[in-house]
C-alpha cells in the first residue's frame, strides 16, 4: 500500500526506510546488512526507473522521491498487489509521467496495481479495468478501452436528481467580492491556485464544485487572509484588500466558514461564550479598550445559544464536547454576527446529520436574503445545485468552467470536476 | 498484562484523590527507606512537618526558600499556558540577578525607594531580554524554544561565572586579601536592601510580597484581558488564532519576555532580599529555575496555585536544611524529597490515563 500521505521516517536513509518492519533480513539477526540491502534496493531501482539514492535521508528528497521509496518499499518485500492512494497527488506532471511508467513496468511484471484516483485522463491513460465508487458502494466496473469519459463522469457524481424547489427570489445587488487572477501556494509550497478570477455579487450564491484538494482550501484561505496570494487582487465592495491578513479580510466584512470546524473555526478547549467572541473580542460590548468585560460575553453567548438552538448545557462548556450540528451554529451564528459583506463557507455541512444540514443551508439562504455574497466551497453536487445560483468548477487549482445553476447538468458538472474537457 | 490507556473523561474528583493518594503513597516508600536505615518514620516526618511550618522561625525560613520559587514557577506557568516551553527560568533568574545587582552598585548612594524600583526594573528587563531571544527564533523561525532557552541558561550560567571568578569585573569584590583568595561578589550598599516586615516573628521580606502581587497581575492579565484572551485562544489552537486574525508572533515575543521578566524579578529580589551581592555558586547550586517548572506543572498553571505550591515545596527544602546533621545525612533528606516529588508527579500520569489489567491471550497467535 502507497498512502496519500507518506509513512516514512524522515531522519532515517532511504534504506533504513525500505527495510523497516521487513523481517527477512533484519529481524533475524541484531545487525543490518546495510550493503546488502543497498544492493538490491539499487537493482529494484534501476529496473523499475525509480531513482534515488538508497543513502540520502528522507528529509532531504523530494515529495516526487519520497513517493519512491514509498513505492520500493512494497517492491522490496515482493508485493504482488500495490495499492496506490491517489499518487498524482502531490507530483508535479513530469513526476507523474514517471510514475506512469513504473506502474506500467510493475504491470507487466505480473503485479496487480491499484490505483486511486478521481481523474479522468489518468485512468483512461493507466487503467485496463475501472470500478466506479459512489459513497462507500461499488456503482459499476468496466473495462477502460470501452467506457467514455462522459459516462463514467456520470457514473461518479450520481444520476440526475430532481431537484427541490427552489422558490427563492433573491434581490441581486453589485458585485461585493471580486477576484481578479488570485495565484497562491500550497502548505508543501507548490501551487496550489492558478490565477483564479471570480465575482460574487450581493444577494447571490456562487458555490465552487469540484473534488477536495484542487485548491478550494487554499482559496477560501486566501481570501480569508490566512494565506498570502503569490499574485492577483481581492476586492471587498470595490476597496482592494493587501491581503494574507485575517485582521483586515475580518474588517473588511469577510467572514469565514472553514472546513476544519474543530481547531481553525473554534478554539476546542475554550468555553463556547470564548468561541462566540472569537472575531469581536477586540471591540465592545465584549471589551472595552484592553479589558474584557466577562458579563456581556457571557450574554452574548448565552444569545447566540438561544436564538440559534445550540445544544449546550451553557457557555462554560468547552467546545470540544459539543456535537458537529451545534459546533457549526456556533460559528455561523459568530461570523453572521459580524455583519459581514462576504461569506465564505468551505464545506459547512461536512460530517453533519440531515437536520443540522437543513438547518445550515438554511443560515446560507437567509443570509444571501439579507444581501451577503456568498461562496459556497463543497464537494456535493446535491448541496450545490440545492442552494447556488451561479457554479464554478475548480480543478488542479484552475476554475475550469463557470456554469449558471438553473441550466448546468450534474453530469457536465461531473465532467468539469474530473478534468474531463 | 496491564494496559495504560487515555482516560475518556477526567472525573473532578480525581484532581484532588490523586495528590493526596500520591502523597500517602510517597510516605509509605519513604517509610521503607526509613525503617531500612533505622530511622523511626513517624517521628521522622512528625520532625519535617515541624521544622517547615511548626518550629520557631521555620515558617521565616520556609518563605525565604519559597520565593524564588514562585517568581520561576510564575515565569514558567506564564509561558506554559500558552503552550510555549520557557525552560530557561534558570537563566533568566541569573540575569535578573546580574541586572539587578549592577544597577544597585551604580545607583548606590541614590535614595533607598529609588534604588530598589530601578532593581526591579532591570532584573525584569534583564529577564525579558535574555528570554526574548528564544521567542523571536521561535516566533519568526520556527526553533524549538525548548532548546534555545534551555542552553541559554548554561550561557548564563558560565557568564555570571565569569563575571565573579573568571575576571575582574565591575561586579568582583577586589579589597582586601580575603577578596583575592576567595573571590566573591561586591557586597550591595545598604540602599539597596529590600525591607521586610515583621508580624509576630514571621518575616515577610518585599520579594514575596512582589511575587504575590506577579501572581495576581498574572491572574488579571490571563483571564481579564484581551490579551490574556489572545494568549488563551493561541495556546489552545494556534491556528484558531490566526483564523480570528490573532497577531501569533507578537503574542509568542511577549508572553517570553513576561515570562522572562518574571524569573529576572525573582534575581533582583535574590539581590536585594537575601544574599545582598552577585552570588554565582549559591544561585547556581539553587536550581530555582528547574524547580520552577515542577511547581508550575504542580499548580497546573494557575498563577495562586503556583504560590501555594512553591510555599509547600519551599517547606520541604527548608526542612531538609533544618534535619540534616550527624545522625541524618543530607542524602536521606534528599531520597524523601525525591520521593515526595516522584510520586505527585507521577501520579499525574492517573489523572489523564487509567491502568486496565487484562489477563494473557492464550499464545496461540503467537506461534508465527
Amino acid at each position: 500500500m502507497v498512502h496519500q500521505h507518506f509513512r516514512l521516517v524522515e531522519p532515517f536513509t532511504v534504506a533504513e526506510n525500505i527495510v523497516l518492519g521487513d523481517h527477512r533480513d533484519v529481524g533475524r539477526t541484531f545487525l543490518v546488512h546495510t550493503r546488502a540491502i543497498e544492493r538490491r534496493v539499487a537493482d529494484l531501482s534501476e529496473r523499475y526507473g525509480l531513482a534515488v539514492d538508497p543513502r540520502a535521508r528522507i528529509w532531504q528528497l523530494s515529495v516526487g522521491e519520497q513517493q519512491r521509496v514509498e513505492i520500493l518499499k512494497t517492491l522490496y518485500k515482493e508485493a504482488r498487489i500495490l495499492i496506490l492512494d491517489e499518487p498524482t497527488a502531490v507530483l508535479t506532471p513530469q513526476e507523474s509521467r514517471q510514475l506512469f511508467g513504473t506502474i506500467r513496468a510493475m504491470a507487466e511484471d505480473g503485479r496487480t496495481i491499484i490505483f486511486i484516483s478521481h481523474k479522468l485522463n489518468e485512468v483512461k491513460a493507466l487503467a485496463d479495468n475501472v470500478t466506479i465508487l459512489r459513497r462507500g458502494r461499488t456503482v459499476a466496473t468496466l473495462s477502460a478501452a470501452e467506457a467514455a469519459r462522459r459516462s463514467l463522469a456520470a457514473l461518479m457524481v450520481g444520476r440526475e436528481v430532481e431537484l427541490a424547489t427552489r422558490n427563492d427570489r433573491r434581490e441581486i445587488g453589485e458585485t461585493c467580492l471580486a477576484l481578479e487572477a488570485i495565484s497562491a501556494e500550497g502548505d508543501r509550497g507548490l501551487p496550489a491556485v492558478k490565477s483564479v478570477s471570480l465575482g460574487v455579487r450581493r444577494g447571490e450564491i456562487v458555490a465552487i464544485a469540484g473534488v477536495a484538494g484542487n485548491g478550494q482550501r487554499e482559496l477560501a484561505e486566501t481570501i480569508a487572509g490566512m494565506r498570502a496570494s503569490t499574485a492577483g487582487t481581492i476586492r471587498v465592495a470595490g476597496k482592494k484588500l493587501k491581503g494574507g491578513d485575517a485582521r483586515e479580510a475580518i474588517a473588511a466584512g469577510i467572514a469565514y466558514v472553514p472546513e476544519d470546524r474543530l481547531g481553525t473555526g473554534l478554539a476546542p478547549g475554550l468555553s463556547v461564550a470564548d468561541n462566540v467572541v472569537l472575531k469581536s473580542y477586540r471591540r465592545p460590548p465584549a471589551s472595552r479598550g484592553p479589558f474584557l468585560i466577562l458579563h456581556k460575553i457571557r450574554e452574548l453567548a448565552e444569545a447566540v445559544i438561544q436564538r440559534y438552538d445550540v445544544r449546550a448545557s451553557g457557555p462554560d462548556v468547552p467546545a470540544r464536547q459539543l456535537s458537529g450540528g451545534n459546533l457549526q451554529k456556533i460559528v455561523l451564528a459568530r461570523e453572521f454576527s459580524g455583519e459581514p459583506v462576504v461569506l465564505v463557507a468551505a464545506s459547512p455541512t461536512r460530517g453533519l446529520d440531515v437536520a443540522a444540514i437543513q438547518t445550515v443551508h438554511a443560515y446560507l439562504r437567509d443570509a444571501a436574503e439579507g444581501g451577503v455574497g456568498v461562496l459556497l466551497i463543497s464537494e456535493d453536487l446535491d448541496e450545490i445545485r440545492a442552494l447556488a445560483d451561479r457554479i464554478a468548477v475548480m480543478y488542479e487549482g484552475v476554475v475550469v468552467g463557470e456554469r449558471n445553476a438553473e441550466t448546468a447538468t450534474v453530469e457536465e458538472l461531473g465532467l468539469l470536476m474530473a478534468g474531463g474537457e | 498484562m496491564i494496559r495504560i490507556e487515555r482516560r475518556l473523561e477526567q472525573p473532578r474528583w480525581l484532581s484532588v484523590v490523586v495528590p493526596v493518594v500520591s502523597v500517602a503513597f510517597a510516605l509509605l516508600l519513604a517509610t521503607v527507606v526509613l525503617v531500612a536505615t533505622h530511622h523511626p518514620p513517624l517521628h521522622t516526618f512528625r520532625r519535617l512537618f515541624e521544622a517547615a511550618f511548626l518550629d520557631k522561625g521555620a515558617l521565616t525560613e520556609t518563605i525565604v526558600s519559597a520565593t524564588p520559587l514562585a517568581f520561576t514557577g510564575l515565569c514558567a506557568a506564564v509561558a506554559f499556558r500558552m503552550n510555549l516551553f520557557n525552560i530557561g527560568g534558570e537563566g533568566q533568574l541569573y540575569a535578573g540577578a546580574i541586572t539587578g545587582a549592577t544597577v544597585a552598585l551604580l545607583l548606590g548612594g541614590a535614595p533607598s525607594p529609588v534604588v530598589i524600583v530601578a532593581m526591579m526594573l532591570a532584573g525584569a528587563a534583564g529577564g525579558a531580554l535574555l528570554a526574548a531571544i528564544p521567542g523571536i527564533l521561535r516566533a519568526f523561525f520556527s526553533t524549538s524554544e525548548i532548546i534555545t532557552s534551555l542552553m541559554l541558561n548554561y550561557v548564563v550560567a558560565l557568564i555570571i561565572d565569569y563575571l565573579i571568578f573568571g575576571s575582574h569585573s565591575y561586579l568582583r569584590d577586589s579589597s582586601g586579601f580575603e577578596a583575592s583568595v576567595f573571590p566573591q561578589g561586591k557586597t550591595l550598599p545598604d540602599s539597596a536592601t529590600w525591607p521586610s516586615w515583621t508580624i509576630q516573628g514571621l518575616v515577610i521580606p518585599l520579594g514575596a510580597l512582589v511575587a504575590v502581587a506577579v501572581a495576581a497581575g498574572v491572574w488579571f492579565l490571563y483571564s481579564r484581558t484581551r490579551f490574556g484572551f489572545e494568549v488563551q485562544v493561541i495556546g489552545d489552537s494556534a491556528r484558531a488564532g490566526r483564523y480570528a486574525g490573532m497577531r501569533t508572533r507578537r503574542k509568542i515575543v511577549a508572553v517570553m519576555c513576561l515570562s522572562g521578566a518574571i524569573a529576572g524579578l525573582g534575581g533582583a529580589s535574590q539581590d536585594g532580599d537575601f544574599r545582598h551581592q552577585l552570588d554565582p555558586r549559591g544561585l547556581i547550586q539553587a536550581n530555582y529555575g528547574y524547580a520552577g517548572i515542577v511547581v508550575a506543572a504542580l499548580a497546573r498553571y494557575n498563577p495562586f496555585a503556583v504560590l501555594l505550591v512553591a510555599f509547600l515545596l519551599g517547606g520541604l527544602q527548608n526542612a531538609g536544611y533544618t534535619l540534616q546533621g550527624a545522625d541524618f545525612p543530607n542524602g536521606l533528606v534528599g531520597v524523601l524529597q525525591g520521593l515526595l516529588l516522584f510520586c505527585v508527579l507521577g501520579g499525574e500520569l492517573f489523572i489523564r490515563y487509567r491502568l486496565r489489567f487484562e489477563r494473557r491471550h492464550a499464545p496461540a497467535t503467537e506461534s508465527a
